[in-house]
């Protein structure tokens, strides 16, 4: 491959697409850094401090998962445990079965989308419907999320506008507020229809087994309200010890996903309803989902399933700025998906490893991450893997480094190639066939070559350094 | 974070890891490193075998290539002086990237070793030397790039406290200023779009303060700066930070 797909991508994306991409992120993370930097004196100790939470479940999955699953048991709940993504499919369905339901409503959760479980469900003849604003402009668009928080970062409200005149949702009109009222009159007859909600879940707590929702459209309340049935798709990693740590890591989720002190529903869920409640789900079912999990935890990059999925490493990424999340080919995009895409792929992983590669390492998510992970460290582990594995994704476009290894080992080749380098003076760049300095130069001029002048300047000057100042006082 | 513990600077003696960059095209900025640490009453060592600091192999994914060269620096670079760096991106491979790529390998511990007596050289003047302003003057507004692989490390800081302390000089702030060049090694040249993209926009935001020249502590981020702004037609100065204050001392008469 001559390219990297998705400078390629990058390449060809439409201008407005690039300008809506860059400018929302941009603008969360301004928002981000001023919450939390305007709130806490030291953000950047309470990032350490979280991360170290999550770092301790991760450790400590073995013990946690029976912990949070006899607790759940204990508050009423059905747990399912799914490997695969076809199993977690399978399970939610088999409970839909069960209580012959035909219709779903579902939250916003980055797992399903893992598991493409709507479309799983939809081929089994269920209604599934997104009831999350952009994702469910997502769903009638036939599209992708590229963003793990802004699913619809990429669209402007024309193109919004236009989806739900297609659609049948009135119209053309992009005012914001016409469109959500629009969203929100027809999701609301869905909701009442419905036989069964399912959402994901931020956190689960092992010490009290509350699961933890964050929204800011009050739609997976709603989810639960008018349904019998609810089911959270989790993700075996979205563990907390105890319900303390709620507060740092809701604080910390809020201000680095979407800049705000809190969402604004915090749902607490502790299982079905029961006396003296009213309304709820009479039924409450967790699938806790691997896919992939198990095999990051037992590589070297397990620091990747500390992630939250806030988004702040997408939103400051100058990387993802550039090409959009749907450059990424994968489910999760950004400085986190070209990390746990790759590694949740499993036998894929070669197919996804030039995801690694879409980095110029400089650490801004790093610096941002609210769980700490040192992501820049991760892709250069999984750049490695891909070298190791053969990657043709990976390796496209990429210098070998096979002869500059031989001469920096050997200073009298070295010291040759500072000297041979000047034919690069001389001969214009398309005459000599080095892919890299072609590269280089279709985008910027190379500075003159003046390889070995350091060496010449250090051997001749006077010594000792006192000399040389004299020597140049009375010249 | 890219910060490591060094032990504290003891005698005035130290070797320089003049870089690969600096051995190819910029002399003037490893000569001006001597001439400032000279001035400083540090006595430079250069190891002559020295060639490049592995970071390009690393950073591509081939670790056994990248690993043959950081050996070669840890035998080139033997003894136990301090050994200061004209690159914030070079120091940060010899204290954070090496180390990682040696973590299974039973040479570890010299790689770690090397790390730790490894300083930029704006970092080693404020933080190892103690020095936090600089004589002579220099004319000038300079917009002053933060380096990525300085993040986290005492170079930022250290620059524009010594460059901020020149008489004459001043730092003009820009936008955005924490964002990356787009260099980023191999991905310069892998990566073109992206990493062209990117490069324009911080040209942008430096251009809108209108400096006389463009400051960092990596000739890599000017090479690829400048060079983007010459292939446009609209050239920019680039200096590194150690001959803004080798300048400064000549223009002052002191050096």
């Amino acid at each position: 491959m001559k390219f990297q797909q998705i400078d390629q991508f990058a390449a060809n994306l439409r201008a407005d697409t690039r300008e809506s991409v860059h400018s929302g992120s941009k603008a969360g993370h301004e928002k981000r850094t001023s919450v939390l930097f305007d709130h806490y004196a030291d953000p950047n100790r309470l990032r350490q401090i979280a991360g170290e939470i999550k770092q301790h479940v991760v450790e400590n999955l073995d013990t946690y998962l029976p912990a949070v699953e006899a607790r759940l048991q204990a508050n009423g709940v059905i747990v399912h445990w799914a490997s695969t993504a076809e199993a977690a499919n399978e399970a939610v369905y088999s409970i839909l079965q069960a209580r012959g339901a035909k219709k779903m409503v579902k939250a916003k959760t980055m797992v399903s989308e893992e598991t493409e479980l709507g479309h799983f469900l939809e081929k089994r003849g269920i209604e599934c419907v997104e009831t999350d604003l952009g994702e469910f402009i997502i769903q009638i668009d036939g599209d992708h999320p590229s963003h793990i928080v802004k699913p619809i970062i990429h669209k402007n409200r024309r193109e919004i506008a236009t989806s739900f005149e297609r659609h049948g949702l009135g119209a053309y009109n992009d005012d914001p507020e016409t469109i959500t009222r629009r969203a929100r009159a027809h999701l609301r007859h869905k909701y009442l229809e419905a036989d069964v909600g399912l959402t994901g879940a931020n956190f689960v707590v092992a010490e009290s087994g509350r699961i933890v929702l964050v929204t800011n459209e009050g739609n997976s309340r709603f989810c639960l309200a008018a349904t019998k049935c609810h089911i959270a798709m989790i993700g075996i990693e979205k563990i907390l010890p105890r319900d303390r740590d709620l507060g740092l890591l809701l604080n910390l989720l809020a201000r680095s996903g979407t800049g705000q002190q809190l969402t604004v529903y915090t749902e607490f869920i502790r299982g079905p309803k029961a006396a003296p409640q009213e309304d709820g789900p009479e039924e409450t079912h967790v699938v806790f989902v691997d896919n992939g999990r198990s095999e990051v935890l037992a590589s070297d990059c397990r620091e990747i399933l500390r992630c939250i999925r806030c988004g702040a490493c997408l939103n400051v990424c100058p990387v993802y700025r550039q090409a959009s999340g749907h450059a990424y080919r994968s489910v999760y995009p950004g400085p986190v998906g070209a990390v746990l895409s790759p590694l949740l792929a499993g036998k894929q992983f070669p197919e996804l490893a030039d995801l690694p590669k879409a980095s110029s390492l400089c650490g801004a998510c790093n610096e941002v991450c609210p769980v700490n992970i040192p992501i820049p460290d991760l892709l250069l582990r999984l750049r490695e893997k891909g070298k190791r594995e053969g990657s043709e994704a990976a390796a496209a476009a990429t210098p070998p480094m096979g002869a500059w290894s031989v001469m920096a080992t050997q200073p009298a080749a070295w010291k040759l190639a500072m000297f041979g380098g000047k034919i690069m003076n001389v001969l214009p760049a398309k005459y000599i066939p080095v892919p890299a300095l072609q590269a280089w130069q279709a985008k910027r001029t190379l500075p003159a070559w003046r390889g070995g002048a350091f060496r010449s300047w250090l051997r001749t000057r006077a010594q000792p350094a006192a000399d040389v100042r004299s020597a140049k006082s009375e010249g | 974070m890219l910060n490591h513990e060094r032990p504290p600077i003891t005698q005035r003696r130290v070797q320089l890891m003049a870089t690969c960059l600096c051995d190819a095209f910029y002399d003037d900025v490893a000569r001006a490193t001597v001439e400032v640490l000279e001035h400083l009453g540090v006595e430079v060592e250069f190891p002559e075998g020295q060639t490049c600091c592995g970071q390009p192999a690393f950073n591509g994914g081939d670790w056994e290539a990248s690993r043959k060269v950081v050996r070669h620096t840890v035998r080139t670079f033997s003894g136990d002086l301090p050994v200061v760096v004209p690159s914030g991106s070079c120091a940060a491979m010899l204290f954070h990237g090496a180390p990682l790529e040696f973590e299974k390998e039973s040479d570890r511990a010299s790689v770690e070793a090397l790390g730790r007596r490894t300083w930029e050289v704006l970092d080693f003047i404020v933080n190892g030397l103690g020095i936090t302003s600089w004589p002579g003057r220099y004319d000038a507004k300079v917009a002053f790039h933060r380096s990525c692989h300085s993040r986290g490390t005492g170079t930022g800081e250290a620059a524009t406290r010594l460059l901020g302390s020149i008489a004459g000089l001043t730092v003009a702030p820009f936008g955005e200023g924490e964002q990356c060049c787009g260099f980023g090694g191999t991905f310069s040249v892998s990566f073109p779009t992206i990493s062209s993209a990117m490069g324009g926009l911080k040209l942008d935001h430096i251009r809108a303060v209108a400096p006389d020249a463009l400051v960092s502590a990596d000739m890599s981020c000017l090479m690829h700066l400048g060079g983007l702004a010459e292939k446009e037609g609209k050239p920019i100065k680039v200096l590194h930070a150690v001959q803004v204050l080798r300048d400064a001392l000549r223009q002052g008469g002191l050096i």
